[in-house]
């Protein structure tokens, strides 16, 4: 058989799901540009060409700039937490202990946990009137009266991030466990015979095996951080004060309860802009990485 | 085995309880809500153990009685059955053929790299045309129109997924059958499908999994009974005027079970499936 019949063959074999990828993809995003140029409505006929003038004033106004910022506060700390605790908690569990097997499966459990659950059992934990987390507190002495986590713009980001990194560190910590069980024995037992200190030995030995792989855990995550739409639309719909509103819960307003279909579509392409830079960023550093340890 | 000092130990079992405790709190206190008296829950001092078991909530909520809050309840949960069971049936229809074209013709590779380049595309970047689409079509509101639109995050993932399943397959297995006068077609039936059937299974799981998951299309193109999914009537409820929280907690329980369970019971093939890219590049 030929290489190009090879070549033929395979293409057609992909025609199904390229079909779909462009009709439910592609296209989509064809006419999201073709709309970010007009002052289109959601609803209703008739929108006129505008040319660049979606992006200029959403480039040029304060909420954009302000919900760019909360954007990047979000995910910048969640991430951050996440990576430290999952690898601290993939440390712990790559060391040998009684129940070992019974903690690990429960690592699984945040991570099933469809994410609305678990927008809606924190909703329920920082209740300002009957929250377990008021009650908590004020049971031992460490406030004084119940408190709005979520409604006051000093603790909302907080107690959503918190409730973000509870769901997804243990992912972190399935992929820096499997990435861990890799490392040679003999190389872990080598560093000890030299008397390396603990933060050494991670840093020398492990880090060199385990980067990887949470280099593809780094990106994936800030990717997603990037585009958090869901808990914060449960938890707070960007509020108090759009404390927490971040460019999904934007476009969203925009697009479909202000119903400005063009200038939600312009705000949604600057914000698939922003997370394609952040990708290739990550890709080149990958390849950096990958080209260091292999 | 390393041997450890005492110390060293503690500080070990001490950290494994600390993580267990965090794990489980949250989880463990949402079902006591489920199942705490409704004043139980408003008390001051809050009541942390229920003084009667009240299974009432999963009753109503599961309850089929026309017009009943369980009525909108389990016709939500029908439809995420429903979407998320099309949704990875079409997902896993086209990875077969396209993972495996790109697994044995790495000269269109590239094509794979640019189906999961848009697999990072924010929903929010297709929702409006997809919106204007749909409603074109009459398939806003409805279980199909949202399935298809889940192969915008389903499909991408599970070729990818497939790809590398079966790039585990050897070539050579493939190349005998065919030397044995087998054709393309049989031989991918008889030889590759069966050894591939593993990474499907773990392909389907993952994709049914994020369908069941999915929110941001389901809150903008389902409307009612109809096509409502669990997820949105999750938020509904939790959104809602309800001064009942047991009655959420449960919602949330239920909505919970199917992933915890395939999550707990399938454990090594999830965490396989999770780590398999990640590790092995």
């Amino acid at each position: 058989m030929s290489g190009s019949w090879l070549t033929t063959r395979a293409w057609l074999l992909m025609l199904p799901l390229l079909m779909i990828i462009i009709l439910v993809i592609g296209w989509p995003l064809v006419d999201t540009v073709a709309l970010s140029f007009t002052d289109a409505k959601l609803l209703g006929e008739g929108s006129r060409f505008v040319g660049i003038d979606n992006y200029t004033k959403i480039l040029s106004s304060s909420s954009f700039q302000k919900t760019l910022a909360t954007t990047a506060w979000f995910a910048i700390i969640s991430v951050a937490v996440e990576m430290v605790v999952g690898i601290l908690a993939a440390l712990l569990l790559n060391t040998q202990f009684h129940g070992r097997a019974f903690v690990r499966a429960l690592m699984i459990l945040p991570w099933a946990l469809p994410t609305i659950v678990n927008a809606t059992l924190w909703r329920l934990i920082y209740n300002p009137e009957y929250g377990a987390l008021n009650a908590a507190l004020t049971q031992l002495s460490l406030i004084s009266g119940y408190r709005s986590w979520l409604g006051e713009p000093a603790t909302a980001m907080t107690a959503l991030i918190i409730a973000d990194c509870w769901k997804n560190f243990p992912l972190v910590a399935l992929i820096a466990l499997a990435a861990l069980q890799s490392v040679p024995r003999d190389v872990i037992a080598a560093s000890l015979v030299d008397g390396a200190s603990a933060w050494k030995r991670f840093r020398i030995v492990i880090l060199p095996y385990i980067a990887g792989p949470l280099m593809v855990a780094l990106v994936l995550r800030t990717i997603e951080a990037f585009k958090v739409f869901d808990i914060i639309w449960i938890m707070t719909r960007g509020g108090p004060a759009n404390s927490t509103r971040t460019l999904s819960i934007m476009v969203y307003q925009e697009a479909f309860s202000f119903q400005r279909a063009g200038t939600g579509a312009s705000l949604a392409l600057l914000v698939t802009l922003i997370i394609a830079v952040l990708s290739l960023g990550y890709a080149a550093l990958l390849r950096k990485s990958a080209g260091g340890k292999a | 085995m390393e041997r450890r000092s005492l110390t060293h130990s503690i500080v070990i079992y001490v950290a494994a309880i600390v993580l267990s405790l965090v794990i489980l709190a949250p989880i463990f206190w949402l079902f006591v809500m489920s199942i705490s008296p409704a004043a139980n829950l408003t008390a001051k001092p809050l009541r942390w153990w229920p003084q009667s078991i009240d299974f009432s909530r999963y009753a109503a909520l599961l309850s089929t009685v026309e017009n009943s809050a369980g009525a909108a309840f389990t016709s939500s949960l029908r439809n995420s059955v429903v979407v998320s069971g099309l949704a990875t049936a079409f997902a896993i229809l086209l990875a077969l053929p396209a993972g495996w074209a790109v697994s044995r013709t790495p000269s269109i590779g590239w094509s794979l790299g640019a189906v999961v380049g848009v697999y990072m595309l924010p929903p929010v970047a297709l929702a409006v045309p997809l919106y204007l689409a749909l409603s074109y079509l009459g398939l806003l509101n409805n279980v199909f129109g949202l399935a298809l639109v889940y192969l915008t995050i389903l499909a991408p993932f599970t070729t990818w997924l497939m790809k590398s399943g079966f790039d585990g397959i050897p070539r050579e297995i493939e190349a005998a059958a065919m030397m044995d006068g087998a054709g393309l077609f049989a031989t991918l039936r008889i030889v590759t499908l069966p050894l591939a059937l593993p990474v499907m299974g773990v392909s389907a799981l993952f994709a049914f999994l994020m369908a069941w998951d999915e929110f941001f299309y389901a809150l903008l193109f389902t409307a009612d009974q109809h096509a409502k999914t669990l997820t949105v009537a999750v938020a509904d409820l939790a959104g809602g005027r309800i001064s009942d929280y047991g009655l959420i907690a449960a919602a949330g329980v239920i909505a919970a079970m199917p992933p915890v369970i395939l999550g707990l019971f399938m454990q090594r093939a999830l965490i396989s499936g999770l780590t398999n890219g990640s590790v092995k590049g």
